[in-house]
């Protein structure tokens, strides 16, 4: 028998995993090579080509995209009144929703981090996340319910000589703010609850009342952690249109607009996409002057 | 700080409204599957488990039911391979343009759903369509394993992060190869942040829309697609009606596991 044991480190195994282990670079190329394919190329090459697109423009008559480069498309967006008015629209709602869950969620958040009793806290916590399971269309359905004719809004208002808002752009705020309250909840709980408790006994030992101990204490440290709650009230109302489209009536925001647009004119759907895009540019941008991107 | 009674008082009574806000809307769905009527008045006219055989033998919601499953079956698939590939570079490598990787992994979920949509839509036509290659469920899988790459990612990353490296030079200095260091002490290491990140990519999946309009091909209705086909009509109101009831049921299932999740976390990082 001339053949023996390969002796260790002899295996082709052995030998793969020797190199592997010497060589890092060629580990790291390994690791990276899909992952890279998949998101720079597939995902990140179809970004720019729809970004060149948006200059680009449409014949009129065969809808057939023309590959010639103007700025007419910006153009028009800036000054075609409807485009200007849905993007202020837009805008404001995203900003609308953002404030309503900020206000709904501080009181909420600050009875599950500090008021309640220490043991149902995590229980809380879950009842928070719970509706994030549910799904998106599930919840957008209920208030289409809650808000259709004779629906639970009515039947809750009626005593009061009032009705429900019923379809438009209320309800559309409403929704909104119902999906993306969780986000806001969370980082304002997490927050009060790792306030060191001796910051606020040190207040109110240098005789701050609590409101005083609120603003000037408690309000400043949790800030950055609303406008962290804020950046995905604002960037995922800016970017939605099935909520509008089921709850909103007739009500059209920006992303209706691109929706509209993407069968008969591509390059003005392109150029109009941007628009969410560098407003939520624009918003993290100055989110990050308060230091909430850190806590994310 | 010491809060007055009053104030507690108020507050509680705050969160309990804000509980209620949260809650009302998910206990609606749950009764109105029991309606009778078809439209959506309050109160309900009467109760009936008709319409739950009904949509137990709809075949469009059924079929619907499968399709998601598959898609979120080979997204989280592939999602699970590429974010974790891309978590062990980031995690235990340096290299230039590290903090570009971790942001293009982010982009597709940062960015509005009907940028990504429209972009991978003509991408799509540009270069399957001259293949022969149409829409269908695999462009589907395609589109939703871009945006979940970024929970598999994040899950495995703030793993390795808390997990130095050490435990791996340890194996390695006792004799075990690259491979065998992999299998036995870092794959056990991450095996429960993987398992949440594929719960959530499976989550994130099964419940999209907007991405899902502009990569499925005719004839792909994924379920909430089928839902949003068909929640205007009143004729199906009464099933769309109990399949909400029964997507808001099935919500506590990844409650659970993520639950069972973290309290497995809790005791490893107690080692």
């Amino acid at each position: 028998m001339t053949a023996t044991q390969p002796a260790a480190g002899r295996t082709p195994v052995r030998r793969l995993a020797g190199l592997l282990h010497r060589r890092r670079r060629l580990r790291l190329s390994l690791l990276l090579t899909a992952p890279l394919l998949w998101l720079a190329v597939l995902y990140l090459g179809s970004l720019a080509v729809l970004f060149v697109s948006a200059f680009w423009t449409t014949n009129s008559f065969t809808s057939e995209v023309v590959k010639v480069w103007s700025t007419d498309n910006f153009h028009a967006l800036l000054t075609t009144p409807v485009f200007r008015q849905v993007i202020l629209r837009s805008i404001g709602v995203a900003l609308a929703v953002t404030v309503l869950c900020a206000v709904i969620a501080f009181p909420l958040a600050f009875c599950t981090a500090r008021v309640a009793r220490p043991r149902w806290r995590p229980l809380l916590v879950v009842a928070i996340l719970t509706p994030l399971w549910a799904s998106y269309l599930v919840k957008v359905y209920a208030w289409r319910l809650i808000l259709s004719q004779g629906g639970l809004a009515d039947w809750m208002l009626k005593p009061f000589g009032l009705s429900g808002p019923g379809f438009g752009l209320p309800a559309a705020v409403i929704t909104l703010t119902y999906l993306w309250l969780p986000y806001m909840i969370l980082p304002i709980h997490t927050a009060l609850e790792q306030l060191p408790a001796n910051l606020l006994d040190a207040s109110a030992d240098l005789g701050a009342r609590p409101g005083r101990t609120f603003r000037s204490v408690v309000l400043p440290m949790v800030l950055p952690s609303v406008a962290a709650g804020s950046v995905f009230t604002f960037s995922l109302s800016l970017g939605d249109y099935i909520t509008v489209q089921i709850v909103g009536g007739k009500t059209q925001l920006i992303g209706n607009l691109v929706y509209s647009n993407i069968e008969l004119n591509l390059p003005m759907a392109a150029a109009l996409g941007t628009v969410p895009v560098v407003v939520i540019v624009l918003y993290l941008l100055a989110m990050r002057r308060t230091g909430a991107l850190s806590s994310l | 700080m010491q809060l007055s009674r009053s104030a507690r008082i108020a507050l509680r009574i705050a969160a309990g409204i804000g509980f209620a806000i949260i809650y009302v809307p998910l206990a609606l769905v749950l009764v109105n599957s029991f309606n009778p009527d078809r439209s959506a008045s309050w109160p309900p006219p009467g109760w009936t488990f008709h319409w739950w055989s009904t949509a137990w033998e709809n075949a469009g919601a059924r079929n619907a039911v499968w399709v998601s499953v598959k898609a979120g079956l080979g997204a989280t698939a592939i999602a699970l391979v590429l974010g974790t590939l891309i978590a062990f570079a980031v995690a235990r490598h340096r290299f230039f343009g590290r903090n570009a990787v971790s942001f293009v992994v982010v982009l597709p979920i940062a960015l509005p759903g009907i940028v990504t949509g429209i972009a991978l839509n003509s991408a799509f036509g540009t270069v399957l369509k001259p293949l022969g290659v149409g829409l269908g469920l695999f462009t589907v899988i395609v589109g939703h394993a871009t945006f979940c790459i970024v929970v598999v990612f994040n899950n495995v990353v703030a793993r390795l992060r808390r997990t130095s490296g050490s435990y791996e030079e340890a194996a390695m200095d006792l004799g075990a190869h690259t491979f065998r260091a992999f299998v036995d002490v870092t794959f056990p290491l991450v095996r429960s942040a993987l398992l949440a990140g594929a719960l959530l990519a499976f989550a994130l999946s099964f419940d999209e829309v907007v991405v899902t309009t502009f990569t499925a091909g005719p004839g792909v209705e994924t379920l909430p697609i089928w839902i949003f086909n068909n929640m205007t009509r009143p004729q199906q109101a009464p099933v769309v009606n109990v399949v909400a009831a029964v997507l808001v049921l099935a919500s506590v299932v990844p409650i659970y596991i993520a639950q069972r999740l973290s309290a497995d976390t809790a005791t490893e990082s107690r080692i």
